[in-house]
């Protein structure tokens, strides 16, 4: 899923300041997920909001929503006959969310809410950690099933670096070394003999150095 | 003898000799006198020099520019490259540009993570590996060919190298990581410093069961110690770098003022020792900031006059 963050309550109250009739919208998807921007989120938000504004003397109206999904036209169908109610959308979905919304209601001005992080998981409740960068041409069949783009702080494709230490990065002792993981995991499937295999120079015109990028699929469009 | 490049490094070697390499950091700055006259001190007592590629991610002068001063004043320079801050293109543009001014010597690395450096908001590359990168030097000379596909006129003529870190973990494919080096064309190795001389040769060991050692030529990466808290830094800091503790209380045993020189005896102690390790062909002398020191760890080494090749 795709991971996000809370932003910081001092950087929405900046950027909500111009506006008086404010939707918070949540998304019913990865952010609902990585509780970041869910209905609970919201409310949470646009509770702490409402306080502040009020401590201030200053007169805002905060009203909550969250859609089943914000990178969907259909349901963000759902809110064109209240978007007339208000100066600006405050939205806690991620950076897709954000700018599919942008595009449907143009001349609505929009406010992120939280900051898009990661393809990642949840480790446990409260943690969720990076594993992909959606390079557009996975390698995971030969390294293990361990992804060295988005876990090696260098992308090193034939690792690891010098720098890994009793299994753990350079950068930082809490980070794995993705290429001890890789080694450890091609150890357990008896497959140690593919470690010398070179890995060729990428061709990472798939990935978002070739521009931005398109799935067309005319099998299924209709 | 076959020799495949101009280098000097290359003939040293095939010539049968114990080769001897050093290293110079470029300033922060840009006094070409900062890089010369390092060069200067160590001229005579090396066959040629690594030239360090903003090490530790410090923004420093660049690898190239400081390798023709060098080269420029008759020392053997070894251009370093990292992967971290120039893709393809920029690399083998750079290649280029060392083979226009006869730079016959390059050493592939990652280099270290940006967030060690002054600009740990900036981006980093990666585009190749610092193995891939090997592969590009070695296709350029030998296909003359850019990555591209490309005729390259007058194509680089460098004997290329790699880095071997024998301490770092995991241990067990810490030689299968040397015979890839090899595998994608490197043609000498250069260790990372070597202080557990134990660890080391059993890395060795394994090194010459495979018979690694007759494909490339291994230098050992040697720095000394200035005092014991150095010693603690490298131990506790420098990601990859096994100190053990003999070394720490052994610096720490004697006077303050004195540690300085116990770390160049321990040294040339080591050096002695590893002279005699089979497959073992140079040292790699890292006197970081320290370059005066070389001369002397050099003829205290037995490893002087430099043959004339």
């Amino acid at each position: 899923m795709i991971v996000a963050d809370k932003k910081p309550i001092e950087e929405i109250i900046e950027t909500v300041k111009p506006y008086d009739r404010i939707l918070v919208l949540g998304c019913n998807e990865c952010v609902t997920v990585c509780e970041a921007g869910g209905k609970k989120e919201v409310e949470v938000l646009a509770s702490a909001l409402r306080m502040h504004f009020i401590q201030q003397g200053s007169k805002k109206n905060f009203d909550e929503r969250t859609l089943e999904r914000q990178c969907d036209h259909e349901y963000l169908e759902e809110i064109r006959d209240i978007m007339d109610n208000y100066d600006a959308v405050l939205s806690l979905a991620c950076g897709v969310g954000v700018q599919f919304m942008a595009e449907k209601y143009h001349t609505t001005p929009l406010i992120p809410g939280v900051n898009t992080c990661f393809l990642g998981a949840t480790e446990k409740r409260g943690l969720w950690t990076e594993r992909c960068q959606a390079c557009g041409s996975c390698v995971l069949a030969h390294t293990a099933g361990i992804c060295p783009i988005s876990r090696c702080a260098k992308r090193v494709m034939n690792g690891p670096c010098g720098g890994s230490t009793g299994g753990k990065c350079e950068i930082n002792k809490d980070v794995d070394c993705a290429w001890q993981l890789i080694i450890d995991r091609l150890r357990d499937l008896d497959r140690m003999d593919e470690y010398e295999i070179v890995t060729p120079i990428k061709d990472w015109s798939t990935e978002r150095a070739g521009g931005p990028r398109t799935v067309a699929r005319e099998d299924v469009q209709v | 003898m076959s020799m495949n490049t101009p280098s000097k490094l290359e003939k040293v070697f095939k010539s049968g000799h114990i080769a001897v390499t050093s290293e110079c950091g470029p300033p922060r700055g840009s006094d070409p006198e900062a890089v010369t006259s390092k060069g200067a001190m160590i001229k005579d007592h090396v066959d040629a020099v690594n030239i360090t590629d903003n090490q530790t991610a410090m923004t420093r002068m660049s690898s190239l520019a400081a390798c023709i001063h060098l080269k420029q004043m008759g020392l053997e320079p070894i251009l370093q490259m990292v992967t971290r801050d120039r893709n393809r293109v920029a690399l083998q543009s750079d290649i280029l540009g060392a083979a226009s001014f006869d730079i016959n010597n390059v050493l592939c690395l990652s280099g270290d993570h940006q967030s060690f450096g002054d600009c740990a908001q900036g981006q980093n590359v990666h585009d190749l590996d610092s193995m891939q990168l090997v592969q590009t030097v070695r296709h350029m000379r030998d296909e003359g060919k850019f990555l591209g596909g490309d005729d390259i006129k007058r194509p680089p003529n460098m004997f290329v190298g790699a880095a071997a870190n024998p301490f770092a973990d995991p241990f067990e494919i810490r030689v299968p990581r040397l015979a890839k080096k090899i595998a994608c064309g490197a043609e000498f190795i250069q260790t990372q410093c070597i202080y557990n001389i134990a660890k080391f040769e059993e890395w060795m060991r394994r090194v010459r069961e495979r018979g690694l050692h007759e494909k490339v030529f291994i230098m050992a990466g040697m720095t000394p110690m200035k005092s014991a808290p150095m010693a603690k830094f490298m131990k506790n800091r420098v990601p990859g770098m096994d100190v053990p503790d003999e070394i720490i209380d052994r610096l720490a045993g004697v006077e303050k003022k004195k540690q300085a020189q116990e770390g160049i005896d321990i040294c040339v102690e080591h050096i002695q020792r590893l002279k005699e390790v089979e497959g073992i062909a140079g040292f790699h002398v890292m006197a970081i900031e320290w370059e005066e020191k070389v001369p002397e760890i050099v003829e205290r080494s037995g490893l002087y006059p430099r043959p004339e090749v």
